[in-house]
């Protein structure tokens, strides 16, 4: 089994209107997700969170203030899985939340 | 005299280990197989005195006067060999001074069991052994009794202690309780020893039912130990305890004099221990003071969830909810199983049927179980099929006469159909 990383990006959204219960039901669909993985013994880490907040750094030395000012979507966060192959790796991220808010995963192999 | 013989198996029981534990504790480790025989043969004379004169006004008094003379001129004998036979030539390591009082009271054999409990917990045994070593040095089980429990023979029960006792002397494990900062991650590995005790009696594949109440007893007298002890007594100490209160109130319920393994569905509730249940919840409730959630919190709760057996909604959201917690961070097959059944039990059958023909765990006849309750109603034939897989890889017999069950049950309602 080789390891991959699953990068997850979604739409700059501010989650701060969002009510509890919005937030919980969208917790609740990761975590379940999540569960779905890891009840195939495929998790291999669970990946720390990301904070929301960020900078930029561009050349020239130019900063900007949070990593999504000008781009689309920002990166949420990350999880690592076991998989065959990177078929089946992205075979894992099907049914992502991202994908349902209009986000993306990105899947991405992992060498040691 | 069978009364005699009844009662002296049960203070064998009763008493083997705190002996074992208490002279051990005060002469040393290495010194374990002389503490076993020692109080072997305080028991064997225990058996030929009370079968001609009967049993003693104190039985237990007897026990521990008795194998204090023993031990005292055990080593008192082995001093004058150790001093004046070999004074030169024998590695002193720890010198059985034997001018101490070989202590026998309550509080002192609690304190050696529980130092005896870290010892044989030590991460240098190997984890089967240090099984075989619990059952045998904390719980006073027989060699065959292990045997049984582990299906396997006395010779390879035999030896696997032997290795343990030899790795006990080779690594020089003293009988202590590691420092304190030490002993929450030390603790984990004599916990999970219980639990596995706890386990192997309570889903046990030996149909000696005695034995198995035995062994989950003997679990959860351990547990004890180790919550009145303060600095053993941590959150997840009380959350292994809660958990074995909530699956041990099961007990009556789960077996009758002709039915040797209730299914939890075909339960008489009025069976569960309530007190068990009480005692549970007040474990539980200790539980919760930390910040660490352990699998035992989480298996806990939904052991507890398990004791109320209506089927709400919020029952079974909780249970998912717990389930998939609990995969995080201790994956098994059989937890990966169990959520699956939440997952039907929450989502309904299509959702949880597209996870579970993912997980293949094409040796687990319990997958095979829920796969074919999973298609009932939705695909007969395949529900047949899958309970056909599960009864050929059924273990016990009484597991293939559930699953010949469900399958007669199929056929009626097919036969229903037709008609």
């Amino acid at each position: 089994m080789k390891e991959f990383m699953l990068l997850f990006r979604q739409p700059s959204y501010d989650y701060s209107n969002a009510s509890p219960k919005e937030m919980e039901a969208l917790g609740k669909k990761w975590k379940e997700w999540v569960s779905g993985i890891a009840a195939q013994g495929k998790l291999a880490s669970h990946g720390p969170r990301l904070a929301l907040e960020g900078k930029v750094l561009k050349a020239g030395g130019v900063v900007t203030d949070g990593p999504f000012v000008e781009i689309r979507e920002r990166l949420g966060s990350f999880i690592i899985v076991k998989a065959e192959s990177l078929e089946e790796a992205t075979t894992l991220a099907h049914g992502c939340p991202a994908v349902d808010a209009n986000g993306s995963v990105e899947i991405r192999p992992i060498y040691e | 005299m069978e009364e005699d013989q009844e009662s002296l198996k049960y203070l064998f029981q009763q008493e083997f280990s705190k002996m074992v534990a208490v002279i051990s504790g005060l002469y040393g480790l290495q010194h374990i197989e002389i503490a076993e025989d020692i109080v072997s043969e305080t028991f064997l004379l225990a058996a030929e005195n009370w079968g001609l004169k009967g049993l003693p006004p104190n039985p237990t008094a007897w026990l521990y006067v008795v194998a204090k003379q023993k031990t005292l001129y055990y080593f008192r004998r082995n001093k004058i060999f150790q001093n004046k036979i070999l004074p030169e030539i024998a590695p002193k390591t720890e010198d059985p001074e034997g001018s101490e009082e070989l202590n026998f009271s309550e509080e002192n054999i609690k304190d050696s069991q529980l130092r005896m409990l870290f010892a044989i917990c030590n991460p240098a045994i190997a984890s089967e052994a240090q099984i075989g070593l619990a059952l045998r040095i904390l719980c006073g089980f027989g060699i065959d009794e292990i045997a049984e429990a582990f299906l396997t023979n006395k010779e390879t029960v035999n030896k696997r202690l032997f290795r343990a006792k030899e790795k006990l002397r080779a690594e020089k494990i003293k009988m202590e309780l590691p420092p304190e900062k030490e002993i929450p991650a030390r603790l984990d590995n004599v916990l999970h020893i219980i639990y596995l005790l706890f386990t192997e009696g309570y889903y046990s594949k030996t149909q000696d039912r005695i034995l198995r109440k035995d062994l989950c007893l003997e679990a959860l007298r351990l547990g004890v130990t180790l919550a009145e002890y303060e600095k053993t007594n941590l959150p997840k100490t009380n959350a292994l305890l809660a958990l074995m209160c909530f699956h041990a109130s099961r007990f009556h319920a789960r077996q009758t004099d002709t039915d040797p393994m209730i299914l939890y569905e075909e339960q008489d509730e009025s069976l569960w221990d309530q007190d068990l249940i009480r005692q549970g919840i007040h474990f539980l409730d200790l539980s919760v003071q930390g910040k660490e959630i352990s699998s035992y919190h989480l298996e806990a709760r939904i052991a507890y969830w398990h004791c109320n057996k209506q089927d709400t909604p919020e029952k079974w959201e909780e249970i998912l909810d717990l389930y998939n917690r609990l995969l995080l961070i201790n994956y098994s097959p059989s937890v990966a199983l169990n959520r699956i059944f939440a997952l039907y039990k929450v989502r309904g059958r299509g959702i949880a049927l597209a996870e579970a023909e993912v997980l293949r765990l094409e040796n687990n006849h319990f997958y095979y179980l829920l796969l074919g309750e999973l298609y009932k109603e939705v695909d007969e034939e395949r529900s047949r099929s899958n309970l056909k897989a599960a009864y050929s890889l059924a273990k016990t017999q009484t597991e293939r006469q559930g699953i010949q069950e469900k399958l007669f049950l199929l056929d009626e309602a097919r036969d229903k159909k037709g008609k």
